[in-house]
């Protein structure tokens, strides 16, 4: 009687054992075959309706087929290295600072903002950029556009610098304090240059996340279907030509979203790739 | 000492930030007070705001991409951590890590194209089994605080798997093998064991998850339908509080207006600052609490 | 610092090198690039992109960016200041008008460029007909009294029409826009109670619907939603092949909207056209007049500071009222009467 219920009771357990763990490999299927197949949709779609003029030409007027995004692909890189212009500097040395001097109360503030400021909204960004430059010059820019771009790098770019130079291992900095070197001197020419590739790929990671940013953008670079001279004129992006012509009622716009979708894509997720690799090789070598 | 005028520039943008939202939305706060927070009026012409349909919206959003994300995201990461075979793991979680650099106004297109077509056939069923409670009420538009929820679970997902998988990992293999060796079976081990122990961690991803939710701007806006309305019913329109200021911002006329609009975005950031607060205090409660 | 040097000059040489590519794309252009920019109503939106891309063609310098952001964006961001010039479907109320002289120092000049007219347009599957709409109808639906799309309101006006038992789904403007203004203001002048309940603006507490964004949005949105409705522009439901329906006019004769009967909304109004050119034309007298016509205007501030920039509008202005004026048609739009250009042809002058 007892080994009857003992052994029923083993049942059930090893049923549930069954039941639940083939429920999280189900749970992993449904997670990354939606995915993926949204994607592969994407992919299908995009890869379907691209064509060269979709890098060379103006966009048409609005109604008329054809045309390209030739602008917005220009935009998009102007306003990506206005970012990094702005946005990496300031990183990169607030990540030298958390790194090598950030032990004290002050350091915990500013990783505390940073983490903080790392969490507000890109559509925030946008309000901030927009009463920062876009009211008091007077006009949406592209320079409002990278601005708010920037901010969205800066805390990304500390703390990726930070992680990376902490990794930098003690008996390098020791050696070369033990040399001599002053603490500024041995983190010049030592710390740095060790973390070196690791920095470089945050901050290819960096751009591939603020590439698709579009909330950030709309009111402040706002759109242009000519070329944008210098930086002073508002001009169009990937991401918000893709936001505008998906929710038009053209068939033909539609198809252009699904080939800007496409190409940005597929940027990001190469850089993504490249990256991970660069990473992971540099993860084995320093094992 | 550039690397500290570097560390003050963050702290001086952040402050600045605060300012200017603090600041540009002055005329509505003056004018509304606090109940601008829970006012249901959205009304332009009588220049009537009020905050409530919108954070309705993006709190109900966010709520379903979580009940929706967070069983499919830690299911999915327990299998990846325990179950699966290092080189089924590793490749699908590199596969699942570049979801997660998949910018939001993709996820908006994919959603307005694929993903609502596939909710108008999932409807029906849906409606047979679940009709009977107010969720699931009215007629289905295709875009709906469910689409919006539903693209938000799965820009979501990837976050909730790949940091939840790290944190499982991490638990120290010797108390798994204590806990066969005691006679328990593999998900008794996983489960009982296993997960209390990454719970914290899991915890934190979550939060994390739903602060991004909070403030996910371009997909929503795509496939929430744009209607201030408070309605229960999660096949009916909504609105979201980054979703007005995406709509609106650079159209809306009038001071008070754009003051509003701008008020909608310093609650949107105080919102985000208290989940990711709460997330930090209540990783610091268990962490004390396993600790023991 | 050495790395930071660095970094400076590898960012300085991507600069460079984004501004020599985008020149050497721009071509063969010598002189200076002049880039005058506008933004407002999405009424006109293919109209203007159609002679800013010929005006273009022909003055290859000369660039006018429009940004379809709406009409009350159009105003909003001309009286900022944000913009050059501004678009709307809605006349700017006197409100507006004096925000703009204390903002901006000097008035700000209406030009009509086109007529157009908003149309109810629907996405009923089965249904190919032009559906025929009493204003009473439409002011029903926008209430969400009228809620199925059998109710006797319609039926009786469509004799033989099979409508279902379905709901009708509302589809309106998500951000303040011309074509909301136009649209309101005819539902206001059929029913005292819109008027007193929800009133005429650029956006409006809508009783029931959802929101798309421009006029582009709405009718996308329409086109997602089986059994909705909405109001667009006649061209987007022309472009983008929607059926869109025939309304009751005053003399009570069910009109389609198209280039005759919208160019007959504005026979009155070109005759008795006030000076600063703020005129509705919604529910004109005329059995052959389209109701929900409306003029769409160009917002010019009076004073430009930048002479090219000046130079640029006005002969703009001048091109737009005299050789644009014969590409209105291909697009659906009717044409300015002749008065009006006359008059606009001198008011151009008030420009300093």
């Amino acid at each position: 009687m007892a080994n009857g219920k003992m052994s029923l009771h083993l049942i059930r357990r090893k049923t549930v054992n069954a039941v639940m763990l083939s429920l999280t490999g189900f749970c992993t299927f449904i997670a990354t075959g939606t995915l993926l197949y949204i994607l592969g949709y994407l992919f299908v779609h995009g890869g379907k309706n691209l064509s060269w003029d979709f890098f060379t030409k103006l966009p048409a007027p609005v109604g008329e087929t054809g045309g390209g995004m030739a602008n917005a692909i220009l935009g998009s890189a102007k306003l990506l290295a206005l970012a990094m212009v702005i946005g990496v500097p300031i990183g990169f040395l607030g990540g030298v600072y958390l790194a090598e001097f950030g032990g004290n109360t002050f350091a915990y503030l500013v990783r505390y903002v940073t983490d903080l400021l790392n969490g507000v909204p890109s559509i925030v960004i946008g309000i901030f950029a927009y009463t920062l430059v876009v009211l008091p010059q007077g006009h949406f820019s592209t320079m409002a556009g990278g601005l708010a771009l920037s901010i969205m790098m800066i805390p990304i770019a500390i703390r990726s610098s930070e992680e990376f130079l902490r990794a930098v291992p003690l008996a390098l900095r020791e050696g070369a304090m033990a040399l001599g070197a002053s603490k500024s001197k041995a983190i010049l020419t030592v710390v740095i240059p060790a973390a070196k590739n690791g920095i470089m790929t945050g901050i290819m990671l960096n751009l591939a996340r603020v590439a698709g940013e579009t909330a950030p953008l709309i009111f402040t670079s706002l759109g242009n279907r000519f070329w944008s001279p210098g930086w002073e004129q508002p001009t169009a992006s990937l991401p918000v030509m893709i936001y505008t012509y998906a929710l038009g009622p053209y068939e033909d716009w539609h198809q252009q979203a699904w080939a800007a979708g496409f190409v940005l894509l597929t940027l990001i997720l190469a850089v993504n790739i490249v990256a991970r690799f660069i990473l992971s090789r540099q993860a084995h070598v320093s094992r | 000492m550039v690397t500290l005028v570097a560390a003050l520039t963050i702290l001086a943008v952040t402050a600045l930030l605060v300012y200017e939202l603090y600041v540009h939305s002055a005329l509505s706060r003056h004018k509304f007070g606090w109940s601008f927070l829970v006012t249901r009026t959205w009304d332009p012409v009588a220049e009537q705001f009020g905050a409530l349909p919108f954070i309705y919206g993006t709190v109900v959003t966010s709520v379903l991409a979580l009940l929706l994300g967070i069983p499919l995201g830690v299911g999915a990461a327990i299998f990846l951590a325990e179950l699966a075979p290092p080189k089924i793991s590793s490749g699908l979680t590199f596969l699942i890590e570049l979801l997660a650099a998949v910018p939001s106004v993709i996820f908006g297109l994919l959603g307005v194209f694929v993903l609502i077509p596939m909710l108008h056939k999932i409807e029906g069923p849906l409606r047979s089994v679940l009709g009977w409670t107010p969720l699931f009420q009215g007629p289905f538009y295709g875009v709906s605080l469910l689409s919006a929820g539903v693209v938000l679970s799965l820009m979501i997902i990837p976050f909730i798997i790949s940091i939840s998988r790290e944190v499982i990992l991490a638990v120290p293999s010797d108390q798994r093998e204590a806990a066969l060796a005691l006679g328990a079976t593999r998900w008794e081990s996983t489960w009982d064991v296993v997960v209390p122990y990454a719970y914290k961690g899991i915890t934190g991803s979550i939060f994390l998850s739903l602060a991004r939710a909070l403030g996910e701007t371009m997909a929503v806006t795509m496939v929430i339908g744009n209607d201030p309305k408070i309605v229960t019913s999660l096949f009916a329109p909504g609105y979201s509080i980054a979703a007005i200021i995406a709509n609106e911002f650079a159209e809306a006329p009038g001071e008070l207006y754009t003051s509003a609009l701008i008020e909608l975005g310093l609650v949107l950031f105080a919102l985000t600052i208290v989940v990711n607060g709460a997330a930090r205090l209540l990783v610091a409660g268990t962490s004390s609490k396993t600790g023991t | 610092m050495m790395r930071n040097i660095i970094g400076a000059i590898l960012g300085i040489a991507l600069l460079a090198a984004v501004g020599s590519a985008q020149k050497a794309l721009k071509g063969s252009g010598s002189g200076e690039q002049i880039l005058i920019n506008g933004g407002g109503a999405t009424f006109p939106y293919p109209m203007y992109s159609k002679w800013f891309d010929t005006y273009h063609k022909k003055f290859p310098t000369l660039a006018f960016n429009y940004a379809s952001i709406g009409s009350s964006g159009g105003i909003k961001q001309v009286t900022e200041g944000t913009v050059d010039f501004g678009a709307s479907d809605g006349p700017m109320s006197d409100d507006q008008l004096k925000q703009f002289r204390e903002k901006r120092g000097c008035n700000v000049l209406h030009f009509p460029t086109v007529l157009g007219a908003d149309v109810p347009t629907y996405n009923i599957p089965g249904i190919k007909e032009q559906l025929n709409f009493t204003g009473e109808a439409l002011v029903g639906i926008f209430f969400g009294k009228i809620t199925k799309w059998n109710d006797p309101e319609l039926t009786k006006a469509n004799p033989g029409v099979n409508l279902p038992a379905n709901n009708i789904v509302v589809v309106h403007r998500s951000e303040g826009s011309g074509t909301t203004y136009v649209w309101v203001d005819y539902l206001s002048k059929i029913s005292p109670e819109w008027k007193q309940k929800v009133g005429v603006a650029g956006s409006v507490n809508w009783p029931v619907g959802l929101g798309g964004k421009g006029n582009e949005g709405v009718s996308g949105q329409i086109q997602q939603t089986p059994n909705s409705i909405g109001y667009v522009e006649l061209i987007y439901a022309i472009q983008s092949k929607m059926t869109y329906g025939k309304v009751k006019n005053s003399s009570g004769v069910f009109v389609s909207a198209n280039l005759a009967s919208v160019t007959a909304a504005a026979a009155r109004a070109s005759k008795e056209m006030p000076d600063d050119f703020r005129v509705s034309i919604t529910n004109a007298d005329g059995k052959d007049v389209y109701p929900i016509s409306s003029f769409t205007w160009l917002l010019i501030p009076e004073k430009i500071a930048d002479a090219t920039k000046k130079k640029a509008i006005t002969d703009f202005l001048k091109w737009m009222l005299t050789d644009g004026q014969n590409q209105t048609e291909a697009l659906d739009y009717a044409r300015l009467p002749k008065p009006v250009v006359d008059k606009e042809m001198k008011a151009i002058a008030r420009i300093q």
